[in-house]
């Protein structure tokens, strides 16, 4: 008998599976106890009860002890390093401006648009002050925007809001006030609802290139995990139901329970719209699999293409699927180019999610006099009308004047149909067809072209060479100077 | 039947029973082999039962584990199989389809109720657990009494029946000094587009300006320590999450402002220790108090990483002494956490001419060392300057990482734009601060004695205050037992018989019944006429009863 005999029944091959999983687990037992056993005399060596016992050593020696913050904080005060806020902030230090810094870095990875500043203003300043100013019986009350209302927005606003979407979203869908909460922004939004449909250590599935943002939305406090769900440049970065199955199976088998799925509709940063087949498609994985979904339709209001934006609000109304899993986020930061608003609304069929988000406002509600702002402006049907009309054409115009540009170059672009940005092929300019050439690239174009685009990298893409360019945020007589600068820094890199 | 054929066949040697005294692994290979009956034997008979003991129940675990993995792989097979093909082409998940991996599934067993309940389409989706936990919380009288005053509000010509508020710590005695400053600086092109969502440094300076002021300029504030936002709330709970783990834990002295349990816990997970404080001591904190709870959390090994304190405190309204800063900081020291100060009522002080507000960054401020990383303030200025709804907070830290988390934290509860332009129309100019300040205290004051006498006139005595929007009533009298119940009886009463809601000492945390916040700064003086007919009213049915 001992040791010899079990492990010759192994390699002989007989009761292999049950004598094999009986050594290795008496093995380690073994171990673990006899380590046990080890451990008290010698005294702590191990670190971790150290470091709170530091405190108190610390106190003692008298206040040389550095106090320190909570481990979760500490990667959130790290500087980041995700290429799209590297950018974000190098763009900060030197600004493009026409007149007084030529050669400054151009923004082309923030994606806000300043299209039609011209008729925001002129609303703004017909009416600001009324619309804060206003109350029902007509007469100013400090009161009315001073005091304390209802964190989840005044119902007046979620009834103009209820409005305003069903109108940019071409009117087939109608939203229900009660099902609507007032965020500070989609950013709270989104943060608010990974809060509310999954647990720490929980995950959601996303299909990848996603917007960069989502990883410090969701992740940074919630604990909430993203799973990344591979689309290709072959299948225009769109979504399949295999691929989110193939995800979905594989991140149960490491044992990590998923949530939901989260995607952008206009997709960022591709700017693809999702048709009505892809969305029902998602829906039943989604109910097969017992899951929620998330659809971020932030960009609903600036479709510019011929492709019909279809909301997943429709598809969830239409009777046909168990509505009580879906949940949208909008705002007005995009469409009505005001993100310093800070206005965006949770939308969601399931009446815990609304209660919850409701209560969790207290952190992140809309001051009323913005709200009070907001009501008027989204009231004002004339207003309303003539400024998506003019967003939409100049969404449109500046798109094929930049695509134009780039074509020319010889750089092609993803083909899209909404967003304020377009999904750029720069892997002509790649010196190696990788991460680390793509990467490369984007610290060129910061560099030398003084460029700001937001690299795939970041967007986690698995081709390299990809880059999104936002540039609703350029006057026309710049993208010739963007177009120049990249022609340079192709020209140099050849020679 | 055959795997004991197989050990059959190999043991035999009864010596085999040796080896299990043996120290070390060799001896534990030798025991298991053997067949399953002998190893109880040495169980029951005591020898060496420590290996066997834990070696056996093991051995039972791995098989059932193999059990069900066998019986389970049987349908799937053909669905992973594809999984495992493409994992292979992807190198980022290449190492998904190694043997402990596949154990692992087989050990969350709970994890399959997702796979097998959609089949049946009826399946409910659910909430995740932290959200139901905030569901169901939040329904203290605290809320239940707002939520009361929402329905059905008083209002002295069209609703002078209705409730009227004093539970809601809100200042409607100087927002028209706001308001009347110049609101019309609001132009678009500021207003409209991406800043910095921890607040514009303009504004900061005078955010800084204005907490300088409320301490006589005893205290020079950096703007750059400042984060922005969108109010006290979020400032305590973004400086919560930064301080402390979850699970950790702050000591909070009582009576404390209802609104902390929420702020820190909801989202963070981090818990709560109250520090009782009696109205013996005057409700003083007392240092030994809270080193006794903080040992006491140590044993049962909970980690306190600070101590949150409100200053002027809240509900009781008084105003801590230097003496009583530099023990409390002291104390932090000692034990090396945090302190949390809330000095949200800054400007809101209506003591007498020697009432005196120290901040503690004043304190933090003498001290000559690094050790004002420990210390951080909240603030809220729009509470401050009586203008609730616009929504604006800060923190103001000494500790650089503590800083830089917030700055990117505020994108999750951000100060809008609007927000921060109205707020630096109406308060840049600098005399208005010094007025505010003056015109704001003295018309507290005013309110503040008419209301402590109307309700030294029904006998009901208030501890001594002087600063907050409140004042901290003693009602021990009127409750019909001396318990939590009984208060609440009274607050019940207080909202169906009196027609006005206020803030029981239960909602605070208060250890000692019968205590109630009351809110005057809601009032005009005219309404403290009302309230007070009220309250006696309550008072005559309450003294009947009885």
């Amino acid at each position: 008998m001992r040791l010899i005999v079990p492990l010759r029944g192994v390699i002989q091959g007989r009761g292999g599976l049950f004598v094999g999983s009986l050594i290795p687990c008496c093995l380690f037992y073994f171990l673990q106890l006899y380590l046990k056993r080890r451990r008290p005399p010698p005294s702590d060596p191990t670190e971790l009860p150290r470091t709170s016992s530091r405190t108190n050593l610390f106190s003692r020696g008298n206040s040389i002890g550095r106090v320190r913050v909570s481990s979760r904080a500490v990667p959130v005060a790290k500087p980041s390093d995700s290429p799209y806020y590297i950018g974000l902030e190098r763009v900060k230090t030197d600004p493009y401006n026409r007149i007084t810094n030529t050669d400054g870095i151009i923004q082309l990875g923030l994606a806000e648009s300043t299209l039609c500043f011209d008729l925001l203003q002129r609303w703004m300043s017909e009416n600001l002050m009324e619309s804060m100013m206003q109350s029902d019986d007509g007469e100013f009350d400090i009161s009315s925007i001073a005091m304390y209302k209802p964190f989840e927005g005044l119902l007046e606003l979620r009834v103009a809001f209820a409005d305003f979407m069903s109108r940019i979203m071409g009117g087939n869908v109608s939203f229900d006030p009660s099902n609507m909460v007032i965020t500070a922004g989609g950013t709270p939004a989104i943060e608010v609802l990974a809060f509310c449909l999954a647990d720490h250590g929980n995950a959601f599935l996303i299909p990848t290139p996603y917007y960069p943002g989502f990883d410090r939305d969701i992740k940074f406090r919630t604990g909430v995990e993203l799973i990344p769900v591979h689309c290709r440049s072959s299948d225009n970065f769109t979504v399949t139901v295999s691929a989110l199955e193939q995800a979905l199976n594989q991140a149960r088998k490491r044992g990590s329970k998923v949530s939901g799925i989260l995607f952008s509709n206009p997709s960022n940063p591709v700017g693809n719209i999702l048709s009505r087949e892809t969305l029902q498609d998602i829906l039943r994985f989604a109910q097969e699999k017992n899951i929620h979904v998330i659809s971020d339709e932030i960009f609903a209001g600036s479709v510019y293409g011929d492709k019909e934006f279809v909301s997943m609000a429709e598809i969830a109304g239409s009777g046909e699927f168990d509505k009580s899993r879906v949940h949208i986020i909008y705002g007005l930061s995009k469409d009505l180019s005001i993100p310093g608003f800070r206005a965006g609304v949770i939308y969601s069929f399931h009446e815990d999610v609304v209660n919850a988000a409701k209560k969790l406002m207290r952190f992140s509600s809309v001051p009323v006099p913005v709200q009070r702002i907001l009501i008027s402006l989204l009231s004002d049907v004339r207003f309303i009308e003539e400024y998506m009309t003019a967003h939409r054409q100049r969404i449109r115009d500046k798109h094929i004047r930049f695509v134009e540009g780039l074509k020319q170059l010889g750089i092609p672009c993803a083909e899209s149909g909404g967003g304020l940005y377009c999904w750029v092929d720069m892997s002509s300019l790649l010196t190696s067809y990788s991460e680390k050439g793509e990467l490369e690239l984007f610290e060129k174009l910061l560099t030398a072209a003084k460029i700001n685009a937001t690299p795939g990298t970041a967007c986690y893409c698995i081709e390299p060479g990809w880059f999104r360019c936002c540039f609703t945020a350029l006057a026309d007589e710049d993208i010739p100077v963007i177009m120049e600068r990249i022609r340079q820094l192709r020209e140099s890199s050849r020679s | 039947m055959t795997r004991t054929g197989i050990y059959r066949s190999r043991s035999g040697t009864p010596d085999s029973k040796t080896s299990a005294g043996n120290d070390g692994g060799g001896g534990g290979g030798g025991t298991t082999v053997m067949r399953v009956i002998v190893p109880l034997q040495g169980v029951v008979q005591g020898r060496g039962g420590l290996v066997l003991g834990s070696v056996i129940p093991c051995a039972f675990f791995y098989f059932l584990q193999f059990y069900l993995k066998r019986n389970r792989r049987d349908e799937p097979v053909s669905e992973s199989d594809p999984a495992n093909q493409n994992s292979g082409s992807s190198p980022d998940n290449s190492g998904s389809s190694s043997p402990t991996q596949s154990e692992l599934t087989g050990l969350s067993r709970s994890l399959s109720r997702v796979i097998i309940s959609p089949r049946s389409s009826g399946a409910h989706v659910s909430v995740s657990g932290r959200a139901n936990s905030i569901l169901k919380g939040g329904d203290s009288p605290y809320h239940l009494g707002l939520k009361r005053v929402e329905e059905d509000p008083y209002d002295e010509l069209g609703n002078p029946d209705g409730i009227i508020e004093l539970g809601l710590a809100q200042n409607k005695l100087s927002s028209a000094l706001v308001s009347d400053q110049n609101l019309i600086g609001l132009s678009l092109s500021g207003i409209a587009s991406y800043e910095p969502s921890d607040g514009l440094m303009e504004l900061k300076m005078v955010v800084a300006k204005l907490m300088s002021e409320a301490t006589k300029n005893a205290v020079c504030f950096d703007p750059s320590q400042l984060v922005l936002t969108s109010g006290a709330a979020s400032a305590i709970e973004i400086l919560s999450f930064c301080l402390a783990d979850s699970g950790n834990a702050f000591l909070v002295p009582t009576p404390c402002s209802p609104g902390f349990d929420v702020d820190v816990k909801w989202r963070n997970g981090v818990e709560i220790i109250h520090v009782p404080c009696r109205s013996s001591d005057n409700f003083n904190i007392s240092v030994t108090a809270l080193d006794r709870t903080f040992s006491q959390a140590k044993k049962r090994g909970v980690r306190i990483r600070g101590i949150i304190i409100s200053n002027p405190s809240n509900p009781m309204g008084r105003l801590l002494s230097r003496e009583n800063l530099y023990a409390l900081l002291d104390f932090a020291r000692e034990k090396n956490i945090h302190i949390i100060s809330n000095e949200i009522f800054a400007c809101s002080i209506h003591g007498d001419e020697e009432a005196e507000f120290v901040s503690i960054a004043e304190i933090a401020d003498t001290e000559e060392n690094l050790d004002k990383e420990r210390v951080h303030i909240v603030y809220d200025l729009s509470k401050d300057l009586s203008f609730p709804g616009l929504r604006a907070g800060a923190i103001y830290s000494f500790n650089e990482n503590v800083l830089a988390a917030s700055r990117k934290l505020t994108t999750l509860s951000p100060v809008s734009s609007p927000s921060q332009h109205l707020l630096m129309s109406a308060i840049s100019k600098p005399e208005f601060l010094q007025t505010y300040v003056k015109t704001n205290r003295q018309r507290l004051q005013r309110i503040y004695s008419e209301f402590v006498k109307g309700l030294k006139g029904l006998g009901i005595e208030c501890t001594r205050s002087n600063g907050g929007l409140f004042c901290w009533a003693d009602m021990r009298g009127l409750i019909s037992s001396y318990s939590e119940k009984g208060e609440i009886e009274l607050w019940n009463k207080f909202l169906d018989i009196g027609k006005f809601n206020v803030t029981p000492g239960s909602c605070c945390h208060c250890i000692e019944p019968g205590w109630f916040r009351f809110c005057f700064s809601n009032l005009s003086e005219k309404d403290v006429l009302v309230v007070m007919n009220r309250i006696r009213k309550v008072c005559v049915t309450c003294k009947s009863q009885n």
